[in-house]
């Protein structure tokens, strides 16, 4: 299952790699969802820096929304998905691959995100910037575990574009509450309650990816 | 054996919905006229109390609406039998409708007891975010053909919801409390003073709603395995008229 894993994200990485359209266009929405915020926030640079825990984690939730319809439309695309499935691969696999390769794109996006909107709004963490690191990781990884699923869901359905973002966002709400507020402890403090948003993240991915896990096969072969 | 229990209850359920509809009239009507007369009104909340009847009868039976499609979608994707599905959906329309009912009451009474319309109180927040689920749920069926991927698509998003919820819920207890001294001011079912007659009254009516539960669940399952019949009659319509296009020489 391993090999078969490691050969799913080298597959999708390398078209990722070679086509770049995908993390290319996603950057762009999430900062255009980012400058879109500030304009509709207006001018006031504290009622900006206040909010931007908030704006951040909006515009990865959205482009991450995106990033799992396009994960999956190049799979049906001339029947990709059936061809792994005959070539014998383990839908466990191919979840854990689909999630794997989601969350990667996701990080490489928020590298870029995150920083400007640090930037853009004067908010100067210091070493501090080390403590997103954790919570970036852990609410993307949670994002793509139901992503990954839902975007399989939702392959052969005809207004998936809508659908996908309609099941997926009540789902997230505990990730997004949680990596928001985790965010809004690190930026404005006090974090002494920082602990119990880490420790909710976690146990929402450990849920969530077990779940993911347990389901995604009956849904694989439709 | 549990399988078969509760096959033969879905059998029973569609064959007495009628009749299980005919009883539960009289009890919500007796349950109404108790509600709204006999009762007596609430010391701190008066009259406005009387929300509380139809407030938690609608919530009761809408968990337990949804609970039934966990149930049903657990022996689908486990039993692998359409009829699973039929329960499933069922009981998730009849969840959603009353879900949606118990949020719109509970606003109204959460306008004339808190004094606003909506609050973020973990227990609202998690039930409006069950209903979105379930709404979502209710929408992807009406875009999928295929009965078998509905079912088991279906199936899927009713599990992972549930075993969701009870992290929601734990997101927004935090989210409120961590930044709040807890306030969750709310009248108490279990209350031990609580006046015989609103307890004998909450009873009846809670009987009634239930009544109501099965004779629509009842109802509805006849309604998905009569939809599920007909396509499979278009389809025997269609075989014999294939045949009959058949090159000459082949008859």
């Amino acid at each position: 299952m391993m090999a078969q894993l490691m050969a799913i994200v080298r597959k999708d990485l390398l078209l990722e790699w070679r086509g770049k359209a995908n993390l290319n266009a996603l950057t762009v929405l999430a900062l255009m969802i980012v400058l879109t915020m500030s304009f509709a926030l207006g001018s006031d640079p504290t009622r900006l820096r206040l909010t931007a825990p908030a704006v951040v984690w909006v515009a990865i939730v959205f482009a991450a929304v995106l990033a799992f319809v396009r994960a999956y439309q190049m799979e049906s695309e001339n029947r990709c998905f059936e061809g792994m499935l005959l070539a014998g691969a383990d839908p466990r696999a191919i979840y854990l691959a689909k999630l794997a390769v989601a969350a990667l794109t996701m990080l490489v996006l928020e590298v870029v995100v995150i920083p400007t909107i640090l930037l853009l709004d004067g908010i100067a963490l210091g070493p501090r910037i080390w403590g997103l690191l954790p919570i970036a990781v852990l609410g993307t990884a949670g994002l793509s575990a139901v992503g990954s699923l839902y975007g399989r869901l939702t392959m052969a359905v005809r207004a998936r574009e809508v659908m996908l973002p309609l099941l997926v966002l009540p789902v997230v709400v505990p990730i997004v509450l949680a990596a928001a507020r985790a965010s809004d402890l690190l930026f404005h403090g006090p974090a002494g309650q920082l602990g119990t948003w880490v420790g909710l993240l976690v146990v929402a991915d450990v849920v969530l990816v077990t779940a993911g896990l347990l389901t995604y096969e009956s849904i694989a072969e439709d | 054996m549990v399988r078969r229990d509760l096959w033969s209850f879905m059998v029973w359920l569609e064959r007495n919905a009628n009749r299980i509809g005919f009883a539960c009239v009289p009890i919500l009507a007796i349950g109404t006229i108790m509600a709204l007369w006999w009762s007596p009104p609430d010391v701190h909340m008066g009259q406005d109390l009387r929300l509380m009847y139809i407030h938690v009868p609608t919530i009761w039976v809408a968990y337990l609406a949804l609970t039934v499609t966990l149930g049903a979608s657990l022996m689908l994707l486990w039993k692998r039998e359409l009829r699973w599905d039929d329960l499933a959906v069922a009981s998730a329309e009849i969840g959603v409708l009353l879900t949606t009912l118990a949020i719109v009451v509970g606003a109204i009474w959460g306008k004339l007891t808190w004094g606003v319309y909506w609050t973020w109180d973990p227990r609202l927040t998690t039930t409006a975010v069950l209903v979105i689920i379930f709404a979502g749920y209710l929408l992807l069926r009406a875009l999928t053909e295929d009965s078998w991927v509905r079912a088991r698509q279906s199936a899927v998003i009713a599990i992972i919801g549930f075993v969701d919820i009870p992290v929601v819920h734990f997101s927004v207890l935090w989210w409120r409390s961590l930044h709040q001294a807890p306030t969750f001011l709310r009248p108490n079912l279990g209350d031990p003073t609580m006046d015989d007659r609103m307890e004998l009254t909450l009873i009846v009516n809670l009987v009634g709603f239930t009544l109501l539960y099965g004779f629509l669940l009842g109802r509805r399952l006849r309604l998905a395995r009569l939809q599920r019949e007909l396509e499979t009659v278009k389809w025997d319509d269609i075989v014999p008229e294939t045949s009959a296009l058949e090159p000459v020489h082949a008859r």
